[in-house]
């Protein structure tokens, strides 16, 4: 099943470029992401710098930022979620065509950061959607988002197509569309989505107690 | 340059004789005194503040909420000119800053206040004399809850349309979805206590 590393090496040489179907097909979905074209807040600006000339986001194939899901297979999560704002992002997922992948750019996209204790804000955008790669910072660096692009190009490049252990988007019983949260007259309703987040319950330590 | 507030007071007193207006002054550092104006006049004395050419305000900057639960604080804090008593209890205050973009003068700070926090919170919109109040009259409704009589589209602008509560009120209490802190002390630790069970082995 796998090739041997020496023997395809050799061929290499030779001009003869053996892999397999799943390499082959990774290879060619890590290698064009296309993100979905939206910012929230800061860290979109950073994200705009990632794309021009000098961090040159187009090295990695992800500089065709789509202005439609259905055309976007990355979505960039680049900023503060209100929780106004966290349906339409949930619902932007949803029209991605599969397969999807997510990368939570900044504090915010991941935990709410400053804004955690806010009535306002999502205390994370993996409540509702499934992250792939999250990048801390505040904002972080174009060079961090481009680390976290490779991070996700690897971990595509890794992905199974068959068998137990296939990716989320093979798998003919894997989920469809999310649920979309609907607007209570206190939060956000519901206020995560348990198929996707599970936080670890986490014990006190006594002596802080 | 700060306007001349006694004058002003003066000024619109014999203009508007059913006007009531108290000098509120500021015993803080910042020394900025503010106009109390009875909420049946704040129309008309808006209206006299930006039409008389002496005065000119013809700019209204900023408009703003506060709410006191406590209205004796409110009077530490702005000390009530005589004939106001405090209220019984407490109230919402909406505060104006007037600029005269002519004179090159301001802030005037005007303040009306609601009768309660609960029934009685209206308090007349000055949208047709300030097109620019609309926007933050609309925030201080959704987020204080004081109702703009006569504004001409009064909904939520922040928060959504289902929402019930007015979050920048002293009472308001958030949704409790605390979750895990690293290193938790003071109201956090509290929130800790009741979500997470203390471990036993340390």
């Amino acid at each position: 099943m796998a090739i041997d590393p020496k023997l395809a090496e050799d061929l290499k040489s030779q001009g003869v470029h053996v892999t397999s179907f799943e390499g082959l097909i990774n290879w060619g979905r890590s290698s064009s992401l296309w993100p979905l074209q939206f910012g929230l807040a800061c860290c979109a600006i950073e994200m705009i710098a990632a794309t021009m000339a000098k961090y040159d986001m187009a090295r990695f194939g992800a500089e065709v930022f789509r202005p439609s899901p259905r055309q976007a297979d990355l979505m960039i999560v680049a900023g503060t979620v209100t929780k106004k704002m966290a349906p339409q992002v949930v619902r932007l997922y949803n029209q991605m065509a599969e397969p999807k992948y997510v990368i939570a750019m900044g504090a915010c996209a991941i935990s709410g950061g400053p804004f955690k204790d806010g009535y306002n804000v999502l205390k994370g955008i993996d409540r509702f959607i499934p992250v792939d790669v999250s990048i801390p910072g505040c904002p972080p660096r174009p060079e961090a988002l481009l680390h976290g692009l490779i991070t996700l190009r690897e971990k595509i490049a890794k992905e199974k197509l068959i068998g137990t252990t296939r990716a989320r988007h093979a798998d003919p019983n894997g989920p469809g569309d999310l649920p979309v949260p609907e607007f209570g007259p206190h939060d956000l309703e519901p206020t995560f989505n348990p198929d996707v987040w599970n936080p670890p319950s986490i014990a006190r330590e006594a002596s802080e107690s | 340059m700060t306007p001349d507030l006694p004058a002003i007071l003066a000024r619109v007193q014999a203009a508007l004789p059913a006007a009531t207006l108290a000098h509120l002054r500021n015993p803080g550092p910042a020394a900025q005194d503010s106009l109390l104006v009875a909420t049946d006049s704040l129309v008309a004395v808006c209206q006299f503040l930006r039409d008389t050419p002496e005065l000119a305000f013809d700019f209204l900057s900023n408009v703003t909420g506060v709410d006191w639960p406590q209205p004796a604080k409110a009077d530490t804090v702005a000390m009530p000119a005589e004939g106001t008593p405090p209220a019984a209890c407490g109230f919402l205050e909406v505060v104006y800053h007037l600029y005269s973009t002519s004179r090159r003068a301001g802030p005037l700070v005007l303040r009306a206040r609601t009768l309660d926090r609960e029934a009685q919170v209206f308090i007349p919109s000055v949208v047709s004399v300030y097109r620019s109040a609309e926007f933050q009259e609309r925030e201080i409704f959704d987020l204080f809850g004081v109702i703009f009589t006569g504004h001409p589209d009064l909904r939520r602008i922040l928060m959504w349309e289902e929402f019930m509560d007015h979050p920048m009120r002293k009472d308001y209490v958030a949704p409790d979805d605390y979750e895990y802190e690293p290193t938790p002390h003071d109201a956090v630790l509290e929130k800790a206590k009741q979500h997470y069970p203390a471990t036993s082995e340390i």
